[in-house]
């Protein structure tokens, strides 16, 4: 079993809003909860009405939840939505394949940015700056631009394709374009990076001598990484795979311009169920379950990660 | 064939332009502690690293028992080291952190659980077992980072400024204890260090180094009274240097124009030093004609002596006076004459 003692980001913030809560500093605190009030629980209060609302032809297309007439008072509820979601294979293969593909993709991010992110921890002061500035420059161009570049990379009489008939590989261009791969391709891409700042972050105040140390006291390089550097880059690891892995259940651009007809994306089908069925409940649900079926064992891990990190201090 | 317990051959290290190491050679004797000492950027601490295999020599070997080691991994090598600044594992309680290296060979259980308990008693570290690294106090932590040395029975322990992060009361009294324990296991010591006095309390032999290359070596009372140069004469206490002149078979010390007889001086050294305790002063009543005396330009108590700086015919010297041996009523006091002693056979020659 691993142990940890290094600070768990909620640990600390807890912390600091006891103390400013001391200080009466009662609105600095509670700025950035009203945003999240305002911007976030009510737009989610809001599609979780939709998700519970009757859906019908109409502007908007759906039927009010509560209705005040001659009759009386009336709530006009379902819960069908939920239950055809549930009920339809369909939609939860795309859950799944939105699942696996946050899930290879965090693992591939993990493998190629932990040594970048390694790398740039431990090279010199200058040269550190060049390559963070490196790793932020392509946030300068469109995200959307960037996968649109991808396409036209991919395609048939794309760049990769054109060199490898050049060089006699291939006689016939391989279709790269349109696949489940293209997606995973599409998504490490757009995403490697905040896998490598959070890593990085946590990277850069290794005490470089823990590993002479381990080395020193018989620790091979492989055991030295796995019961020294590892241990302690795993905040930074969970991090950077929370950030990967969380929006990339969601996505559905690079689904949309990568993809192809192999597999279907759960926030592709949010969107086409969005406006281009424009069931608006049915979508609310599968946002809903989506967030739900997400959210709750992230939570209980990041309870128990508190719990176990406060229990270590 | 050699019997050197360690032996460092015509080492040679370069970081880019920097010349770390100058063709080192060393040896050094088992069971005996040997500082490196020398001053921040002399290369000691790359000899260390050398030596524990973190660096690569770009030229030299160094040899073990005879076995050349120069070119094995530090995890292969029978010697460990104890970081500056600890490099305790801070995800490791105090137990798991003495018990990482044993972990990495192949010792059953029992003889884990023995030997950490072997080496918890013998470095006073009980009841600390379950604490976190960083919840126990600096000399705790030092303690812990030796434990987690010694408990591999390591051939050769090296010590990388070991008591530089302690403060001073327990920095003493941590000198004492580590003396103590190295006679206690008889592993030998390699200590780098930058203070004089640590290196001088702690070696039985010491090597004083400087850009790279090592001056001297010799046991700390060497050093000391028979320095090779101006550079570790000043380095190692106070030093009073002057210049000799040989003139029709007279010895004369230039700046205090003072003759040295019975002393031959048939290599012609050019320089002589002088240790302050060495040189008595009194103060002079009356003045007489004697040619020896001086004014006293500063005074410095210190408890058990003083530092008094004479001035004579322009230049300055020290002269420390236990203060035992002046009586209350001789109180030397600022721009007092004075008049001063040494024994001719007290100056030690050299050239520089």
């Amino acid at each position: 079993m691993i142990k940890l003692n290094l600070n768990s980001m909620t640990h600390q913030y807890s912390f600091l809003m006891i103390r400013y809560l001391k200080k009466q500093n009662f609105w600095f605190v509670f700025t950035p909860y009203f945003w999240l009030v305002l911007f976030f629980f009510i737009p989610l209060a809001l599609i979780f009405k939709i998700s519970i609302s009757v859906s019908e032809w109409g502007m908007p297309p759906y039927r009010d939840l509560f209705s005040l007439s001659e009759e009386g008072f009336k709530i006009d509820s379902t819960l069908s939505n939920y239950l055809f979601i549930f009920s339809d294979p369909f939609y939860i293969r795309s859950y799944l394949n939105s699942l696996s593909l946050a899930f290879t993709s965090t693992i591939l991010c993990l493998i190629i940015g932990y040594p970048i992110a390694f790398y740039v921890a431990k090279s010199q002061a200058n040269i550190r700056i060049i390559l963070l500035v490196l790793l932020i420059i392509p946030f300068w161009t469109s995200f959307l631009l960037r996968v649109y570049a991808w396409k036209v990379l991919l395609q048939g009489s794309g760049i990769i394709n054109s060199i490898l008939i050049h060089l006699g590989f291939i006689t016939e261009p391989i279709s790269m374009l349109h696949n489940h791969y293209a997606v995973i391709l599409g998504v490490v891409y757009t995403y490697l990076p905040f896998m490598i700042l959070p890593l990085y972050g946590y990277l850069v105040k290794f005490d470089l001598n823990l590993i002479d140390a381990a080395n020193d006291l018989g620790a091979k390089p492989v055991n030295t990484f796995l019961k020294v550097i590892l241990p302690l880059s795993l905040p930074g690891i969970i991090a950077g795979s929370m950030l990967v892995f969380i929006p990339v259940v969601g996505e559905f651009v690079i689904p949309e311009m990568l993809g192809g007809s192999d597999k279907l994306y759960f926030g592709k089908i949010i969107w086409d169920e969005f406006f281009v069925n424009r069931d608006w409940p049915v979508a609310s649900a599968l946002a809903m379950s989506g967030i739900v079926i997400l959210v709750f064992p992230i939570v209980i891990f990041q309870l128990m990660y508190a719990k176990y990190n406060f229990k270590n201090e | 064939m050699s019997n050197s317990f360690l032996e460092i051959i015509d080492v040679t290290k370069r970081f880019g332009d920097i010349l770390a190491l100058d063709r080192v050679n060393l040896k050094i004797e088992k069971s005996e502690i040997f500082s490196l000492l020398g001053s921040s950027g002399c290369g000691k601490s790359t000899l260390l690293r050398i030596i524990a295999g973190f660096e690569k020599p770009d030229q030299g070997k160094i040899l073990l028992e005879g076995n050349d080691i120069t070119n094995l991994p530090p995890y292969i090598r029978p010697l460990n080291i104890m970081f500056q600044n600890y490099a305790l594992f801070p995800h490791l309680n105090v137990t798991n952190n003495i018990k990482f290296g044993l972990k990495e060979e192949s010792f059953s259980k029992q003889e884990i659980n023995n030997r950490v308990n072997e080496i918890l008693n013998l470095l006073e570290l009980n009841g600390l077992e379950e604490r976190k690294v960083n919840e126990i106090s600096g000399g705790q932590q030092q303690r812990v980072a030796l434990a987690r040395c010694l408990v591999k029975k390591p051939k050769l322990l090296l010590l990388d400024e070991p008591l530089a992060a302690l403060d001073k009361q327990l920095r003493i009294q941590t000198q004492f204890e580590l003396v103590n324990l190295q006679n206690k296991l008889g592993i030998t010591f390699i200590i780098v260090t930058h203070d004089q006095e640590e290196s001088i309390s702690l070696s039985d032999r010491m090597a004083i180094m400087q850009n790279g290359e090592i001056l001297q070596v010799g046991n700390p009372v060497e050093i000391y009274e028979k320095p090779k140069n101006t550079y570790i004469a000043n380095f190692i206490g106070t030093a009073n240097i002057f210049h000799i002149l040989n003139k029709d078979s007279q010895i004369i010390i230039e700046e205090l124009n003072y003759e040295i007889k019975n002393i031959n001086n048939n290599k012609n050294f050019n320089k002589c030093l002088i240790r302050p305790e060495k040189i008595n002063i009194k103060k002079i009543e009356n003045q007489s004609d004697n040619s020896n005396f001086g004014i006293v330009k500063e005074v410095a108590y210190l408890g058990s002596y003083t530092k008094y700086l004479i001035e004579v015919n322009g230049i300055q010297f020290y002269s420390f006076m236990q203060n035992s041996l002046v009586s209350d009523n001789l109180q030397i006091k600022w721009d007092d004459k004075v008049e001063f002693k040494f024994n001719d056979s007290s100056i030690f020659f050299f050239n520089d």
